[in-house]
């Protein structure tokens, strides 16, 4: 007795759906698609602080697939420093096909409040193709999917929106002027199928 | 394929719902009407026959058949209505033959349920028991002979269980009954009896489900089985000793493949499971009672072997009833005044009919678990298993769904042509009957198997197995969440293997990395932690990283430190943040850590530590370390 799930989007209910959503400021931003961030360097956290603050933990579960040099490089997820209402199904596979392939079944799971990749590199699998088939997939079954870019190049990808991070001085600490207060991060858009891309300074809400 | 050492499991009647089972304790009305019967039957043997027995008989049969047949056995699996309609023909066929109601032989004559010659023979039914006298002692020796830890069996060994008042002793070994040692007694006052007692706990769950695997297992020499208290198990052999050559080697034969798995057994076999009961405990070796001897074999027994319990045995010891045969020749009719409102376990008058074949006592054997397997027999060797496997995966889950289960794991195996065997196994975190969910389970894993010149069987058996609780979800149609995930689950734990699919489960520990603990997503949710009052990091490299750093000594926050061939200017920094050692758990050399957050020249944020203090005797200089990179 188990009721079916929502059938997974068209082309067509996609093409509406943003047709009516076109004019609208901010609501196309927050249609689940792919996004790809590039991190500045390979030990910055602002990439990663950037994709938690967009992230909603009450969606669902978040699938976190992580490649090796990623993990070796750049440590692994720390769940004290989370949020804790979010909730982590971490995966840990040895190469980045793998992690395509692993975000892609999780994309097909509309359960999942997102999924996110960390691919370390350009590896040759990640091309148009395989980012299109995240991107319609996601797109399909409304499941935000994130691709976090480390010690990698913006080649051609199919992602929808395309940041660069890198950390700016913290704002200063009220209490403690040694100290470092509020994360700030430089937030550079260089492509955007439906947005301006543009230069922030943002900082976590 | 598994089970051809087992004897097919025949149908047989399932005990009526309405019928009382036999050890419900018998109610005072039951037994007043019992006497009532008992006297009514012997006025019935002393009147005169009646004129026309046909009259007088047909319904009288009819009723009796119907209260017996519901606690009667049909030791051939006789499904009921036939065994009916066979009875009946053979009734119509003894009307022509005058008889009477009476039974047909001095056994019967003061039964409180008269017996006609119709009925089966009460003691045509092969009932044995088998009693472990060292159940626990046996699995426990067992357990350290396969671990290499036994220990020679002159030392004296006692298995204890809590008591109200400390542990007492449950189990004993040979050498430590020599030395006064005895089961119910306090596990102080037995050392103070033999110092050199080796005193372990006993593992008593174990010893029963232990017992309970056994009960399925004996049904290899006979297809009825059934436990009989703590350590013993009956078995309803009626029928099946011949293919065993005969009862008495039966009796040798179980003993034997008995003592392989290393447990001292006492068994008997009679005509009741009350006297196969008490031979087995106090008769002699592997006895073999027969029908006409019963009374005979049975007398010198002691009444402890009644199935009585503590105090009735004392009772009747004083009244001077000390054997069976004592106790069988005292008149029924003031034994059944005397014990008028006993319970069944007290009363020696039940005891003593159930012995005897007059009170029926079925054996109410579990059936065998339900196992879920299906094969394909192939015509010719083939190298793919893949065409055969939806048929298959249909089959099986139309199976589980018939009984209401889910698989768990399911195991694909082919018999190759060349007497090889291959298997691959697949799990699932939720118990699931999807045929199309357990295929998807074996992509890519097919390639693995070796099909050598080919296979001709291939079987998929659901070996783990669980009942599947059917779930309401919303009625507008949302989504079933959980099954989506488990799925999820499942798909990517069959191709990365379950150790890698993980779910947090934090450790209450102080030490960042112990902090972070993972378990495999497949388990049970564990405990969650309240969130962390101090900042702390969004990635942790693990191992920490080995850093050169200028610092004031001995305990100044750092000014520079050069990581992975970088030197990084030390803007601000908050700290330190004193984490200690582990005294419970840490060697004890371990240094404490003291933890800075540092901000550098480029914005980056890290969390450095440095381990001990110059000067704490711990060591020489203090090692840094970056393990956190920050928001």
């Amino acid at each position: 007795m188990r009721s079916a799930l929502p059938p997974p989007k068209s082309a067509t209910d996609l093409l509406m759906q943003r047709a009516e959503t076109a004019g609208r400021k901010g609501e196309a931003d927050a249609q689940p698609t792919l996004r790809e961030v590039f991190s500045e360097t390979v030990t910055d956290g602002a990439a990663l602080a950037f994709m938690l603050a967009q992230l909603n933990p009450a969606k669902g579960p978040v699938l976190w697939v992580s490649d090796r040099l990623s993990r070796r490089e750049a440590g692994v997820i720390c769940m004290a420093g989370l949020d804790p209402k979010i909730d982590i199904l971490r995966v840990d596979v040895s190469r980045s096909v793998d992690v395509l392939w692993a975000m892609e079944q999780g994309l097909g799971c509309a359960t999942l409040g997102a999924v996110v990749g960390e691919v370390w590199g350009d590896p040759p699998a990640l091309d148009f193709t395989a980012s299109k088939r995240l991107a319609l997939r996601s797109e399909a079954h409304a499941v935000p999917a994130w691709l976090i870019r480390r010690a990698g190049h913006a080649n051609l990808s199919a992602a929808r929106a395309r940041w660069r991070l890198s950390s700016l001085a913290s704002l200063p600490n009220a209490d403690d002027m040694h100290a470092p207060g509020q994360p700030l991060w430089h937030a550079h858009l260089f492509r955007s199928r439906w947005g301006t891309p543009g230069d922030w300074v943002a900082r976590a809400r | 394929m598994r089970g051809e050492d087992k004897l097919p499991v025949l149908p047989f009647p399932a005990p009526n719902a309405s019928h009382t089972p036999p050890d419900t304790p018998i109610k005072a009305t039951d037994t007043a009407d019992m006497l009532a019967h008992a006297i009514e039957a012997l006025q019935r043997a002393m009147a005169p026959k009646p004129a026309d027995p046909r009259a007088g008989d047909v319904p009288a049969q009819g009723d009796g058949r119907d209260c017996v047949e519901e606690d009667s056995f049909t030791p051939v699996g006789e499904p009921r209505w036939r065994g009916a309609a066979s009875r009946r023909q053979t009734d119509s066929a003894k009307t022509s033959t005058p008889k009477t109601g009476t039974p047909k032989d001095g056994r019967m004559d003061v039964a409180s349920r008269a017996f006609t010659p119709t009925d089966k023979d009460p003691l045509a039914r092969r009932i044995t028991a088998l009693h472990f006298p060292r159940l626990t002692i046996n699995r426990w020796q067992r357990h350290m002979d396969r671990t290499g830890q036994a220990p020679p069996p002159e030392i004296p060994i006692a298995l204890a269980v809590e008591g109200s008042h400390g542990p007492v002793v449950h189990a004993t070994n040979r050498a430590a009954d020599q030395t006064g040692v005895h089961i119910g007694a306090r596990v102080v006052d037995m050392r103070a009896l033999c110092p050199e007692l080796q005193v372990e706990f006993a593992d008593v769950g174990g010893d029963q489900a232990a017992l309970k695997r056994l009960m399925l297992w004996v049904r290899r020499w006979c297809p009825w089985s059934a436990l009989d208290g703590p350590n013993g198990l009956i078995l309803d052999t009626t029928g099946s000793d011949h293919l065993w050559g005969g009862e008495a080697a039966m009796l040798r034969e179980i003993e034997g493949k008995l003592s392989t798995l290393g447990l001292e057994t006492d068994l008997a076999t009679a005509p009741t499971h009350g006297a196969a009961w008490a031979l087995s405990r106090f008769g002699g070796v592997r006895e073999v009672c027969l029908a006409d001897e019963l009374a005979q074999r049975t007398a010198p027994l002691p009444t402890a072997a009644l199935r009585l319990q503590g105090d009735t045995v004392l009772l009747l010891k004083r009244l001077g009833l000390k054997t069976v045969g004592a106790l069988a020749d005292v008149p029924r009719l003031s034994l059944a005044r005397r014990f008028q409102r006993a319970e069944l376990g007290q009363n020696p008058l039940l005891r003593l009919d159930q012995m005897m074949g007059r009170m029926g006592e079925p054996l109410q054997s579990p059936d065998d678990p339900p196992r879920f397997s299906v094969q394909s027999n192939l015509a010719e060797p083939v190298l793919d298993p893949e065409p055969h496997m939806p048929d298959m995966a249909k089959e099986l889950c139309a199976g589980l769904h018939a009984q209401g289960c889910g698989a768990r794991r399911v195991t694909l195996t082919i018999y190759r042509t060349d007497g090889d065997v291959d298997r691959i196994s697949v799990a699932t975190s939720q118990a699931s009957r999807d045929p199309a969910h357990i295929l998807r389970l074996f992509d890519g894993k097919l390639e693995r198997l070796n099909p050598g010149f080919g296979f001709d069987l291939i079987t998929l058996d659901a070996s783990v197995v669980e009942h599947v609780q059917r779930v309401q979800t919303r009625i507008e149609g949302g989504t079933d969440g959980g099954a989506e995930l488990a799925h999820l689950i499942d798909r990517l734990s069959a191709k990365f293997g379950a150790e890698n699919i993980r779910r947090p489960a934090p450790r209450d520990s102080h030490v960042p990395e112990r902090r972070e603990g993972w378990q495999a997503a497949m388990a049970p949710d564990g405990a969650s932690l309240p969130a962390h009052t101090r900042p702390r990091p969004l990635r942790l490299l693990q191992p920490p990283e080995d850093i050169r750093v200028l610092y004031a000594v001995p305990e100044g926050p750092p000014a520079q430190f050069m990581w992975r061939r970088l030197t990084h200017k030390v803007v601000r920094f908050e700290g330190p943040e004193r984490i200690a050692p582990e005294w419970w758990r840490d060697r004890p050399g371990t240094r404490l850590r003291d933890y800075y957050r540092i901000e550098d020249q480029n914005g980056c944020r890290y969390w450095l530590f440095r381990e001990g203090i110059a000067g704490d005797g711990r060591g020489g200089a203090p090692r840094w370390c970056v393990q956190g990179i920050f928001a």
